[in-house]
């Protein structure tokens, strides 16, 4: 029976490390910002009782059967954002991003008797926002995400909560040379923007070839290649190109105006109106008792260069 | 399926850039790998440990990691070039550490007796490797070089996200991303793709090795 | 020094041309090197800012970014060690499925196994992160990585079991069916745990392939935080992409090297308890570890590959030199597609 031990030598094996990933697992949603989606049965054991008192003062009052009582319920909400976008969405050394998007979410996590301690934030690149509301991997994407009609095929938008244009941003000194997009169609002109972005799309209209663009899955490579002069323009909205801007200690620019307009809103799942609703009151609201605003100043309007916004009027829920 | 129809010719596309990427890391691989194991069994022994030291730094540090360093560190350097043949030299890179090592196993598995034999007939270093060694050497070498070029053609799927863009697996992310197809006919094409490159190759390299095989 | 078979114990004149070889090589590589590092100076990368935070413990962030790379090394490890578990368990499955069916009964386990091998680790990971979700399959980052990698793994171990199998020896089967066991009984009993035994270097390096593939989350999944999404992160928060990816490295081949010390000493381990039967094989090895040169061994030692003393149980190397374990393999009438096994299972498959 000697021979026998190898293959009981697997079985103890596979248990045991398959004990100690769902262990691991089950850990990670202590940091709530693991993107641990299918472990949450901990968090919410451990929030229940911090959750109790506020619970009285959000979770109690929605209709039975919205997305807003489930989530009240629930006592944790799961959140895509941006990791790597400074002043919107950017983690810092815990892993846990911060920026004008995050703060967004916490208004509309804390309406929900949320607190963002419960809070679990899910990397979400440009790429894949739709895709994870539609999987269900997040209940709603607050990531600098440009409200337009493609999109609402397959989800539903709250908001705009902030008006963005895109632009263009190149090393400092080209930017009289590169004055805005026309001056793409040059064909030794190399443009970066992130895949499945909306300004990777738009930008394609003034360029000579394709081959100009290169696309990455976040910002910051492109950002990376800027410095590297492996090319030569970045694309995207002003105030996500501010902030690599205020960043470089003078090393980048902004070239030209903004030549489109990108309304932010939230997304959630298709159809969910109420949901829809209610964020937008939300945001109402938030603005009412300034601290929209405050959510501005506190991370976006930091930097010089960024306008203080107005809460944009919504689109009709649908 | 009308997914798979309508872009058949991004998919044709993306097949075809995914078989350049394929081919030119292919002669790099070869290329680089040989000269690697040239190194490691050279009577020079800096060369020796500078290729061990290559060998050991690629196979215990992933892909990603190379071709970090080949699309932002090697720019950062100085060393400009386009993404795609940034691409192209970091899968080249790291498929010549494991080249490499099959070459040296096969020059290691022929006979002592062989190369002395080469050297009592007078024969000097770079004369035996070439006419005595090596011939017998790319026998043995033929089947594990045979899954190092398999797997590299798999692994040209990860140099899509690093700037290079347009091979299979890029094209099928963007068209689930931007543009919202099923998911699962873009999957299909694009496994469906890269079968294409790896089960003909297999096939093929199994038909050379019965070919070259030998009975000793 | 150089006792290679390749060349002669050198003269006086060859030792001065190695002289010389070993002198220029040396100043082209530290030139190289130097060339390399004055343009790094050049740039600001070496201002100790970009380093101190991941090197130096007496930085006020030192502390913060190690928790976050012990994240990530933990999540690396978990996630490899739940795909090798899972791996090896369905592994053994196919592979015994394979061996108990028929011809004919087999063909479907035959070609799942060359259709998932024939594809990319990525693009199984792509189909765990976007398929099953579109499915209605809803499993955190964490399950989806491990299915990705298990996907493929899985059928790579089976192949690297059946190599096993068909390297036994043929009276290993006989004996069990002349003592009366089943074909099944045989097989599980006395067939697989010696090729598990044979091959669990081979299954040691596969796992440092798993580690590796870990990192390919990154492309395709929104998680876990392995070690290389934390790079990324830190990688972001610093703005120092080349210190990020020396931490990287030196952090990957740091849990490679001490996988491969593992398998070199569980080898070690298993060869002392080792029965007569695959001291049999044993002597086929020790031929072909004579025929590498004890130069490369001594190499290969410090090699984190391990590869001279894994010859052992490279059944590329065992079957081409033993032409013994031949009829053994047809004689266990595993198919003829025997040598594309051996091809793969490898130990020098980069994966992926």
């Amino acid at each position: 029976m000697n021979a026998r031990r190898p293959l009981t030598g697997i079985a103890a094996l596979s248990v045991a490390a398959l004990v100690l990933a769902a262990c691991g697992g089950g850990d990670d949603t202590t940091d709530t910002d693991a993107g641990a989606g299918a472990t949450d049965a901990g968090a919410e054991a451990t929030d229940a009782g911090a959750e109790a008192t506020d619970a009285a003062a959000g979770g109690g009052d929605f209709a039975e059967g919205t997305t807003m009582a489930e989530l009240a319920e629930a006592g944790s909400i799961r959140v895509g954002t941006k990791f790597d976008q400074p002043l919107f969405g950017l983690a810092n050394l815990e892993g846990t991003p911060e920026g004008f998007d995050v703060e967004i979410a916490k208004i509309i996590a804390g309406e929900l008797g949320i607190d963002e301690g419960s809070i679990e934030w899910v990397e979400t690149p440009s790429a894949i926002r739709e895709e994870v509301i539609e999987t269900d991997q997040v209940d709603m994407v607050v990531a600098t995400y440009t409200i337009n009609d493609e999109r609402r095929e397959r989800i539903t938008f709250a908001g705009p909560y902030y008006e963005a244009g895109q632009t263009l941003m190149v090393r400092a000194g080209e930017e009289s040379e590169i004055t805005g997009p026309e001056a793409l169609s040059d064909e030794s002109i190399r443009v970066c923007s992130v895949e499945g972005s909306t300004p990777s799309e738009n930008i394609r209209e003034y360029l000579a070839s394709d081959d100009q663009l290169t696309l990455f899955s976040t910002y910051q490579e492109c950002v990376d290649s800027l410095d590297n002069n492996q090319v030569d323009v970045v694309t995207t909205d002003n105030v996500i190109l501010l902030g690599f801007v205020s960043q470089s200690d003078g090393a980048y620019a902004i070239a030209g105006e903004t030549f489109t307009e990108e309304p932010y809103g939230v997304g959630i799942e298709k159809g969910d109106v109420e949901f829809c609703e209610f964020i937008n009151e939300t945001l109402a609201a938030a603005e009412e008792a300034g601290t929209y605003v405050e959510a501005w100043n506190a991370t976006a309007g930091a930097i010089e260069g960024s306008e203080e916004p107005t809460l944009p009027e919504p689109d009709p829920c649908s | 399926m009308s997914v798979l129809v309508d872009n058949i010719d991004l998919f044709w596309e993306g097949f075809l850039r995914s078989l350049e990427i394929i081919v030119f890391a292919l002669v790099g691989s070869l290329v680089l790998g040989t000269v690697l194991a040239m190194m490691r069994v050279s009577p020079a022994p800096p060369l020796q440990r500078f290729g061990s030291l290559y060998v050991a730094l690629v196979r215990n540090s992933p892909l990603t990691v190379m071709l970090f360093f080949t699309a932002f560190v090697l720019p950062a350097l100085g060393f400009n070039a386009e993404f795609f043949w940034l691409g192209v030299l970091g899968l080249s890179l790291y498929t010549a550490g494991f080249v490499c090592e099959a070459i040296r196993s096969g020059i290691n598995a022929v006979p002592a007796g062989q190369a002395e034999a080469a050297r009592s007939i007078g024969l000097t270093f770079g004369q035996s490797l070439g006419q005595v060694i090596m011939p017998q050497a790319f026998r043995s070498v033929v089947p594990p070089l045979g899954s190092v070029i398999i797997a590299m053609q798999k692994n040209s799927a990860i140099l899509g996200v690093f700037g290079v863009g347009g091979d299979l697996l890029s094209v099928g992310n963007r068209l689930i991303s931007a543009q919202g197809f099923a998911v699962s006919v873009v999957f299909l094409g694009v496994w469906v793709g890269y079968l294409a490159i790896t089960l003909p190759t297999g096939a093929l390299l199994g038909l050379l090795e019965r070919k070259v095989a030998i009975v000793r | 020094m150089s006792t290679s078979v390749l060349y002669d114990a050198p003269g006086p004149r060859a030792r001065r041309r190695s002289r010389i070889i070993s002198v220029v090589s040396i100043a082209v590589i530290l030139g190289l090197l130097a060339a390399a590092a004055w343009r790094l100076g050049q740039q600001g990368q070496f201002s100790p800012e970009l380093w101190s935070p991941l090197f130096w413990p007496g930085d006020d962030d030192f502390v913060t970014v190690w928790g976050r790379v012990g994240t990530g090394i933990r999540n690396t490890l978990l996630a490899a060690a739940a795909a090798i578990a899972l791996s090896l368990a369905i592994g053994v499955a196919v592979t015994t499925t394979r061996l108990m069916l028929g011809r004919g009964g087999r063909l479907p386990v035959v070609v799942l196994v060359e259709l998932l091998r024939g594809t990319p680790v990525v693009v199984l990971i792509f189909f765990s992160g976007k398929i099953l979700p579109a499915l209605g399959v809803g499993l955190d980052t964490f399950w989806q990585l491990v299915i990705g990698l298990t996907l493929y793994n899985s059928v790579v171990i089976a192949e690297i079991l059946r190599a096993g199998v068909a390297a036994l020896p043929r009276g290993q089967r006989e004996a069990g069916l002349a003592i009366g066991l089943t074909k099944r009984q045989t097989l599980l009993t006395i067939q697989m745990p010696q090729a598990f035994r044979l091959m669990l270097p081979a299954l040691i390096s596969q796992l440092v392939v798993i580690v590796k593939d870990t990192s390919l989350a990154g492309i395709i999944l929104t998680g876990p935080e392995e070690l290389l999404r934390i790079g990324e992160q830190l990688r972001n928060f610093f703005g120092n992409p080349l210190q990020v990816a020396i931490l990287l490295i030196i952090l990957f081949v740091t849990i490679n090297v001490l996988l491969s010390r593992l398998a070199t000493y569980v080898e070690r381990k298993l060869s002392e308890s080792r029965s007569k039967v695959s001291s049999d094989l044993d002597v086929d090895a020790d031929q072909v570890a004579d025929a590498t040169t004890a130069d490369d061994r001594r190499t290969d030692a410090g090699d984190a590959s391990g590869h001279g003393r894994r010859v052992r149980a490279r059944p590329g190397a065992l079957s081409r030199r033993s032409p013994a374990s031949r009829p053994t393999q047809s004689a266990n009438s595993v198919g003829p597609d025997d040598r594309r096994a051996w091809r793969t299972t490898s130990p020098d498959n980069p994966g992926g």
